[in-house]
């Protein structure tokens, strides 16, 4: 058995609007890594994400991806989910009446099969919490309703942290965050990191990187890893920008 | 009005349920009856049930008035299509095989078996201050607590009530509700039978909510029951009405008629949740006035029947009174829910709240239909109106027809509705923390209906839950 968490072959999607946007995509993500993707708006970013998490919007009309071994293309979201896949999103969607609590023990449920058992889980929910420095009352609040754009990105972490997943997709997390609110979020992240999770990175910054460090710097143009490199890659894209890659694809 | 696309999403994947059975709701037992009257509508029919039920003169010309009167009414030129509802095949009278109980035990087994399986005992025994149970025309049970009793507080059957309380019966009885009012009033006014008496003398708080259950078990049969509940002055009630019926082949009627009247700082609570079959036409009519400074609070669940007509209306009579209207309905597979609610405010400083959910379903329809009417003299009065409706797919429909008649400067009047489907985002954004997704659209409409749900007890909060969960797991019946 290979050390491999996720494995993208070769991967084409278009959209329902029929508008390719991943072309002929791979990428290796290995148990324990950290693993950043940058690229211009428009580059893919976003369809990658939503691909890996089995979007119905974003189909597959090529290639293939593989959890632990396994091909998961054609598997439903709910499905990848429990077998480990995370993705936290740029812009979390409202749900009034459910209660985050609420929608956290249905997860639970849904994949233990087990009851879960109140006490035990709002003990669990409060460790989490204190260390993303965000006061408990959020966890009786009705998911990101009235939520601040910070609060929404910190209750996406803090979901990470209850679901403990094998993969960790952040999609743009640190947008947004003043410096205190990046700090509890990266708090939160190395807390869930370890040696058998990994983590995959949409940033375009380098705000969470001082605090969370990449093993690994993709650069996605026109829907395909362009480039590939260590932390000073990520370094060098926020100083020059990606004129210098948009000549490679023009190639 | 104001109307904006809410949740307004794609819906890419479709999702297949089994149908599941209904359960508890259907079980049909024999139809078995002490008496049963001719389907149809005829003057002998009225003069027998009258007989049936011994009642003083009175109440026998009233019946016969009402009949001259549905005769000589037109069915409503508005609404939805009432073709199916064929009244000569309508049996409006089944009396049940048992007399009025007063405990479980004395009830035939296969009707208190199926109050049982609704829960109704358990109920009592747990959280009611005093319970009706109506099987088909007749109550065949009812008990009150001894406490309230020596409070004064009545609670009992119709029929009773027009023997033992006949002068207050005469006083109120379809005064709110004049039979003159629609057909199928005038229709209630002839063949009434059943429902619930409650009298709440002044001052007296009763804490614990009273229940009245009404099943209709005979195919093809009308329900019309009659509540009359008169809370006195600075008194307080909770009042919960739940209805459902087996599911049959042939149309059934449900006419009924509540009439409530809250006096002088007087409040009322009045929750119902109605769960009828899909081969039952719902035309209810329900009432309020409302003295001084009194407040009514209407919970309204309807869920079930083919088509229903049902408008709780509101008369803000005094200086000061108050309505709160919440209500949620849910629409499925072939079935038309025309509802909402009437407030009129004839006093200075009145106000009136509403709040209304509706879910639409494989091509179900829900449509809100109310009015604010503000009188010349209710100077001062508020009225803040809100309706949200969420479609499940495409093929569903759902509307807002509300009408605001304000016929006054000095008023506060503030109306919102949102109607749109439900959104495949969000379904996503569940599903992707490992959530199923019929689980996932549960959540969200369990969410949607979550301010409804708060507002019932918590066993019938429970309930409601669980009619959701039947709506969105089959199209039921």
């Amino acid at each position: 058995m290979n050390n491999e968490l996720i494995k993208i072959i070769d991967l084409y999607t278009s959209t329902t609007e029929n508008k390719e946007i991943l072309s002929g995509l791979n990428l290796t993500v290995n148990k324990g890594e950290v693993h950043v993707i940058m690229g211009p708006n428009g580059a893919g970013k976003s369809t990658l994400m939503n691909a890996i998490m089995g979007h119905p919007r974003y189909e597959v009309t090529a290639g293939r991806i593989e959890f632990e071994g396994e091909d998961i293309t054609e598997l439903k979201t709910d499905e990848r989910a429990r077998k480990g896949i995370f993705l936290s999103f740029q812009t979390p969607e409202e749900v009034p009446g459910i209660t985050v609590e609420g929608m956290l023990k249905g997860a639970r449920f849904a994949a233990t099969g087990e009851p879960v058992r109140s006490i035990r889980f709002r003990k669990e929910m409060k460790e989490k919490l204190d260390i993303l420095q965000f006061d408990e009352s959020y966890a009786t609040r009705y998911l990101n309703v009235g939520f601040s754009g910070g609060e929404k990105k910190k209750n996406e972490v803090f979901q990470m942290m209850m679901l403990n997943p094998k993969l960790a997709i952040l999609d743009e997390i640190d947008s947004g965050l003043d410096v205190d609110a990046i700090r509890s979020v990266a708090n939160g992240i190395n807390n869930y990191m370890d040696e058998d999770k990994s983590l995959l990175i949409i940033t375009h910054s380098n705000k969470l990187l001082d605090y969370v460090k990449p093993d690994f710097v993709h650069i996605l143009m026109d829907g395909r890893i362009v480039k590939t490199g260590d932390a000073s890659v990520a370094k060098e894209i926020i100083d020059n920008g990606f004129m210098e890659y948009k000549e490679v694809v023009d190639l | 009005m104001r109307r904006k696309a809410w949740l307004f999403n794609m819906d890419k994947k479709k999702t297949f349920v089994e149908d599941i059975d209904r359960s508890i709701y259907d079980i049909r037992n024999e139809d078995r009856y002490s008496y049963k009257s001719d389907k149809g509508l005829t003057r002998d029919i009225i003069i027998e049930i009258s007989k049936q039920k011994n009642e003083p003169k009175w109440m026998l010309d009233f019946r016969l008035k009402s009949l001259e009167t549905y005769e000589n009414t037109a069915l409503p030129t508005w609404g939805p299509n009432l073709d199916d509802l064929d009244m000569d095949n309508i049996v409006t009278y089944v009396k049940p095989d048992t007399e009025m109980k007063g405990t479980w035990e004395e009830i035939p087994s296969e009707i208190k078996d199926t109050f049982v399986k609704l829960g109704i005992p358990k109920a009592e025994h747990e959280y009611l201050a005093g319970v009706g149970a109506q099987y088909d025309s007749e109550v065949v049970y009812h008990s009150i607590k001894e406490e309230l009793v020596k409070q004064g507080v009545i609670y009992s059957d119709m029929e009773s009530a027009i023997r033992d309380y006949e002068d207050i019966v005469k006083e109120y009885f379809m005064k709110l509700v004049p039979p003159n009012d629609h057909k199928f009033v005038a229709l209630h006014g002839a063949v009434w039978s059943g429902g619930s008496f409650v009298y709440v003398p002044e001052g007296v708080e009763v804490d614990i909510p009273l229940q009245s259950y009404f099943r209709s078990n005979s195919p093809g049969a009308g329900q019309f029951e009659h509540t009359l509940i008169i809370v006195e002055k600075g008194a307080k009630l909770h009042f919960i009405e739940g209805c459902s019926a087996p599911k049959y082949s042939v149309t059934n009627l449900h006419a009924g008629c509540v009439e409530l009247y809250v006096k002088e700082d007087a409040t009322l609570r009045y929750s119902t949740i109605e769960n009828w079959s899909r081969n039952m036409m719902n035309l209810n009519t329900k009432r309020a006035v409302v003295d001084k400074n009194g407040s009514i609070e209407w919970i309204s669940g309807s869920f079930g029947s083919k088509v229903s007509m049902l408008y709780p209306m509101s008369i803000l009579k005094g200086e000061g009174a108050r309505s709160e209207f919440t209500s949620i309905t849910f629409a499925g597979k072939g079935q038309i829910l025309d509802t909402g609610t009437k407030v009129v405010h004839s006093a200075p400083y009145t106000s009136s709240t509403i709040n209304t959910k509706s879910i639409s379903k494989g091509g179900g329809q829900a449509i809100y239909r109310g009015s604010v009417t503000v009188t010349p003299n209710a100077h001062h009065s508020k009225s803040t109106i809100s309706c949200e409706s969420l479609m499940m797919d495409d093929i569903s429909v759902s509307d807002t027809i509300p009408v605001l008649d304000i016929m006054n400067d000095e008023v506060e009047i503030g109306h919102e509705a949102k109607i749109g489907k439900i959104s495949d985002d969000t379904i996503f954004y569940l599903m992707s923390r490992g959530i199923s997704e019929e689980e996932a659209k549960a959540m969200i409409v369990r969410g949607f209906a979550e301010p409804i749900a708060k507002e019932l007890p918590l066993e019938y909060a429970v309930e409601m839950n669980n009619l959701i969960k039947l709506e969105l797991e089959g199209s039921i019946g």
